[in-house]
């Protein structure tokens, strides 16, 4: 709550990461056709791109902001468990990554003049659960990372190749989703790694946080 | 004791690959469809059983570090994985000569070679990590889980082989009910296999001997700045 509450006040993270993720989203139109078939084949990898870009600038600071007057010190020795700061900060990571996303989602619609109205449930679905697994892994970096000298270029280079699985889920169910392609029997696998991997590494993160936050 | 074992395993690697070097490019024939770029599978895969062996020690000694918090079992995590990424460097390399020839290209984003990169992206991660990183209980924790998680990434990845279409060929050992070898052909493989693992267990022997002296020099250089 917190972690929301101080986001809101100034509103930094949110809005550097939106104004990003548009920025991102004009530069891909240099790169493509924009009004092509291509673009229709390729629109869950863009977005899922998009996304894990933006997330990465919300999650550098998550456990870094709490680095001024030891606040991170302050939070351990908290009677708080370590599996609770955990959480809370995963889930104020987890809707302001959703925020972001959610406006970059309306920001591509009228750029890319995509229609997936008739799909919207279940993009918001698939949306919300590869954030979650975007968030629950970069939340968990982003406080094993928090004290070392290269944090922002660590961060990324060993949050990337670990959300592989999920990403690669995520992008080919948004891709069907986008062309008007519902869940079925083809794409029922892909929804299941995703939420497989949410739900693995979200155990696996509440175990092993207490090692890496506390030792 | 430990240089005569690091002694004798270094021969035994070197007797078996010499023999079967051989046995490969003398006495076996080319392959029907392939014809002689077909040998590189007798380096190809054992180097990958030997590699993901590795990794998987390397889980297991991390485990064991977060379990006992004894930095030998730090040292030896780090030792293999390094080991385990050089032989896995081997894998990509190889299969991209193999790939050049058979399929003309050196790459093609097939579920296997793509699950074999992000391996070798993580794992690279793992040890740049190690390297960001001095003070060494600290290191010693968190590239711990790193490792843990990373194992764990891996064979999400590698079920997604199953799911994804896959333009590698298929096994053909015997023991995965590939059957697709003659019997003459197939033991290379094993043998080559026993050799690379004598070799990494070589590597990992020595590389482990130099963690642990750099850790002795380390401490000794900590206590005389506290004098």
């Amino acid at each position: 709550m917190k972690d929301l509450r101080s986001e809101f006040r100034t509103k930094e993270a949110l809005n550097a990461s939106f104004a990003f993720s548009v920025v991102i989203l004009v530069l891909f139109s240099f790169a493509f056709d924009p009004s092509s078939e291509q673009m229709q084949t390729i629109s869950g990898g863009l977005l899922w791109l998009v996304f894990s870009f933006a997330g990465a600038l919300i999650l550098n600071r998550s456990f870094a902001r709490e680095l001024q007057n030891d606040c991170l010190d302050a939070l351990i020795s908290s009677p708080a468990p370590a599996g609770a700061i955990f959480m809370g900060k995963t889930l104020a990571n987890f809707l302001l990554l959703m925020i972001v996303e959610l406006a970059s989602l309306a920001v591509f619609a009228i750029f890319y003049d995509s229609h997936f109205g008739s799909q919207l449930g279940s993009i918001a679905l698939v949306i919300a659960l590869g954030t979650w697994g975007i968030t629950v892994i970069g939340t968990m970096f982003s406080a094993l990372t928090v004290n070392l000298r290269m944090r922002e270029m660590m961060l990324p280079t060993l949050v990337y190749p670990l959300l592989v699985p999920a990403l690669m889920a995520a992008m080919t169910l948004t891709t069907d989703l986008m062309n008007g392609v519902p869940f079925g029997k083809e794409n029922m696998i892909w929804l299941r790694v995703l939420a497989g991997f949410d739900f693995i590494y979200s155990i696996l993160a509440v175990v092993f946080i207490d090692v890496v936050l506390v030792g | 004791m430990r240089n005569k074992l690091v002694f004798v395993l270094c021969v035994l690697a070197a007797g078996i690959l010499c023999w079967q070097l051989y046995n490969i490019l003398l006495i076996l024939p080319n392959e029907k469809d392939q014809g002689a770029i077909y040998r590189i599978v007798y380096f190809h895969v054992p180097a990958i059983f030997t590699g993901f062996m590795g990794f998987f020690v390397a889980l297991g000694a991390s485990g064991m570090y977060l379990g006992t918090r004894n930095l030998k079992y730090d040292a030896f995590a780090a030792a293999v994985t390094e080991v385990s990424l050089a032989f896995a460097t081997v894998v990509l390399a190889t299969g991209m000569i193999w790939g050049r020839i058979i399929w003309g290209i050196w790459w093609t984003w097939d579920a296997r070679l793509t699950t074999m990169l992000v391996c070798w992206l993580i794992y690279a991660g793992y040890l740049m990590l190690r390297r960001a990183i001095d003070e060494p209980t600290q290191r010693a924790r968190l590239s711990a889980v790193v490792s843990i998680f990373g194992c764990t990434d891996i064979l999400i990845v590698w079920k997604s082989i199953e799911w994804w279409r896959t333009q590698h060929p298929a096994p053909v050992l015997s023991v995965r009910e590939g059957g697709g070898m003659a019997p003459g052909m197939e033991a290379p493989i094993y043998w080559n296999w026993l050799a690379l693992m004598c070799l990494a267990a070589v590597l990992v022997m020595i590389r482990m001997r130099q963690e642990n002296m750099s850790r002795e020099i380390d401490s000794l250089r900590r206590l005389a700045h506290s004098y």
